[in-house]
């Protein structure tokens, strides 16, 4: 299989998505001729022209709302957020309007929106460039979350969003925008199931739960662990909402532990729900308490070693898990 | 190209469309009136913002307007639904709380749907609208239609961001859409005059270079016109435009609200001789028989509407989770 970036596999699933419909739009803040701050429209303004790849003015929670309302006659808008930091701008329009439509209109309309852009803390983005917020999404009845974490991911899951008639939160983290990976060739037009987690990595010991980014810290935390005769399992959720608690719970009933490894807050988060259903449904599989890592709760620093001790790490991972198995 | 005009385009309606104006504003005020009754009776579960004094705007906009073309409201809603040809029994059943209204029971008053005469929503939020509306345009531009859009709003609107993020791109990207300010002079009870660095709404359109009419909202000869108009230019690829319209409601900002503190009687009943229907059946002085039979055929669907909804069953409550998702 060849390979390509997490950035050229969700671009490439946006083009099959614009050539397949042309009722497909983005908007956002330099995506057209510019081709995007992370290049995920590089190249189609050429293709698609601009009343498809329209630039917008720096109003968020404008054209979130235009596009909201674009999405119930038809169209199939994608907002590009560059940050999601941004969309914060938009919550009103995206938790009363985008997210409540359906129910609203009781089934009538639909809401086949993709709402996308980079989370994620590194690179001293400092606070209005790194949040990950997707735990604030999730809780949202009417939203999808997604937060692929692999270029194969990046591009079945966008599609799925393109396609899907629910407004769909596509969450792209920092970390992994850069990271090449196999993607099946261009006319397999893969289109991948929401709500459908992956194990990562087999292991026994241990299960590990990682977030976005944090499943590729938890691999390499697990590797870190395998060295020293530790066999964890990582599993990757894909997306919170619809979240797949079975496959946790298939991995917790062989392993018994369960670690949640999250760069979101603690707090009322994605975290803690998996922890609240594994205590509700794996009770009896439990060795364990269940644990959480998580980024310390506050806003994120910009100076390199603030920003760090902010974060969980592979070692910081590694050491929470021979904790849980001293436990 | 920047057109700011303040007087009545020349063409008028007919005779024939001026009835029509008439019956449809009448549909409105007989529906409303009901309502307030039914809520003095307990039979409105929620919320209820009557449209009584305003009529001539809905009736003058959506008469230029099919079934495929989309309107966006407001809170106070209920008239650009029977306008847009929601029938008055589904907009009372809603406001009852059952299965039978126009959204089934999921909205009430401020979640007013029916995408099948393009009523794509009254709303709880003030602003939104404007956007949606702007996006229901751009949509229909992305299909090559020529189906237009409108939004509804209320001088208070015109204060939020949503207005000015909204007639910004619909004026650089030139959509077919029509923002309508329904300028009551007071948002909830906050005087807007107390709330407006500049309380003429229509130089805002003008400051984001849309074609922009002030218009008499109480005539609804001048609105139809000037409605047309604006219809016309967004149906011919023309773009946007701005009707700044000044009304006033003669009823309290909601059902069962005081209605005291920030206005006077005085001032209630001079705008109630400024009554648009009033006003219409003057200026339809001959057509009088032919007016006094539409008034007993909307004062009969009134009731019958009524009796109707509340024969109406509830939902079921097994169908509350449902179509949260598609």
């Amino acid at each position: 299989m060849r390979e390509l970036t997490f950035t050229e596999a969700a671009r490439e699933g946006l083009a099959e998505e614009m050539q397949r419909d042309p009722m497909v739009f983005v908007v956002g803040e330099g995506i057209g001729a510019r081709g995007g701050n992370f290049a995920t429209t590089l190249g189609l303004f050429e293709r698609f022209g601009p009343e498809r790849l329209r630039d917008t003015p720096i109003t968020e929670r404008g054209f979130t709302g235009l596009c909201t309302g674009a999405a119930m006659v038809g169209a199939r808008p994608v907002v590009d957020y560059m940050f999601f930091d941004f969309a914060l701008d938009a919550l009103g329009e995206i938790i009363n309007q985008t997210a409540k439509i359906q129910y609203m209109s009781d089934g009538r309309l639909k809401m086949p929106i993709v709402l996308r852009g980079c989370i994620g803390i590194g690179s001293s983005a400092a606070t209005h460039h790194s949040g990950n917020y997707y735990s604030l999404f999730a809780h949202v009845p009417g939203l999808r979350v997604v937060a692929p974490t692999t270029p194969r991911d990046a591009k079945g899951l966008l599609k799925a969003a393109i396609r899907s008639d629910d407004p769909v939160v596509f969450m792209e983290h920092r970390g992994v925008l850069g990271l090449r990976g196999p993607v099946p060739d261009v006319d397999s037009d893969e289109v991948l199931p929401f709500g459908c987690a992956t194990v990562r990595r087999q292991g026994n010991d241990v299960t590990i739960v990682g977030i976005a980014h944090m499943v590729t810290q938890a691999l390499a935390a697990a590797d870190e662990l395998s060295a020293r005769g530790v066999s964890a399992e990582v599993i990757d959720p894909r997306t919170l909402a619809p979240l797949d608690i079975d496959t946790v719970l298939a991995s917790v009933a062989k392993t018994g532990r369960l670690l949640i490894v999250d760069e979101d807050y603690a707090p009322c988060g994605v975290g803690a729900e998996i922890a609240a259903q594994v205590a509700d449904r794996g009770f009896d599989d439990l060795d364990a308490p269940v644990r959480r890592l998580n980024s310390l709760h506050a806003p994120v620093p910009y100076s390199p070693p603030l920003e760090a001790a902010l974060v969980p790490t592979p070692a910081s991972i590694a050491s929470a898990v021979r904790e849980l198995l001293a436990e | 190209m920047v057109v700011p005009l303040t007087s009545r385009p020349s063409a008028g309606p007919s005779a024939e469309e001026a009835i029509e104006l008439y019956r449809q504003m009448l549909i409105i005020r007989r529906t409303e009136e009901q309502l307030a009754r039914a809520h003095q009776q307990g039979l409105v579960h929620g919320a209820c913002h009557t449209y009584v004094g305003e009529e001539a705007i809905a009736a003058g906009v959506c008469a230029h307007l099919d079934r495929e073309d989309a309107v966006f409201s407001t809170h106070r809603g209920h008239g650009h639904a029977l306008a847009k040809g929601v029938p008055p029994r589904e907009v009372i059943a809603e406001l009852l709380g059952r299965v039978t209204g126009v959204s089934h029971g999921r909205g009430g008053s401020m979640h007013v749907f029916s995408p099948e005469v393009g009523m794509l929503g009254t709303s709880g939020i003030v602003g939104p609208s404007i956007l949606m509306a702007a996006g229901v345009a751009y949509a229909f531009r992305l299909a090559k239609s020529e189906r237009v859009s409108v939004a509804f709003f209320g001088d208070g609107a015109s204060n939020n961001g949503a207005f000015h993020e909204g007639l910004n791109m619909a004026s650089i990207w030139k959509l077919p859409v029509l923002f309508v300010c329904e300028n009551n002079q007071y948002a909830t009870e906050v005087p807007f005059v107390s709330v407006a660095g500049n309380p003429d709404v229509s130089a805002r359109g003008v400051a984001y270079g849309l074609p922009t009419l002030a218009v008499d909202g109480n005539d609804v000869l001048a609105v139809h016109a000037a409605a047309g108009e604006a219809v016309r230019r967004a149906r011919a690829g023309d773009g946007p435009t701005l009707l700044a319209c000044t009304t006033y409601r003669t009823r309290p900002h909601s059902e069962g609200m005081r209605d005291g503190g920030y206005r006077t009687r005085e001032e209630v009943e001079e705008w109630r001789q400024r009554d648009p229907i009033k006003r219409l059946r003057e200026h339809l002085v001959d057509h009088a028989a032919k007016l006094d039979a539409i008034d007993r055929e909307i004062e009969q669907m009134a009731t019958d509407a009524l009796e109707w909804a509340k024969a109406s069953p509830y939902p079921d409550a097994a169908t509350v989770l449902e179509h949260v998702y598609a």
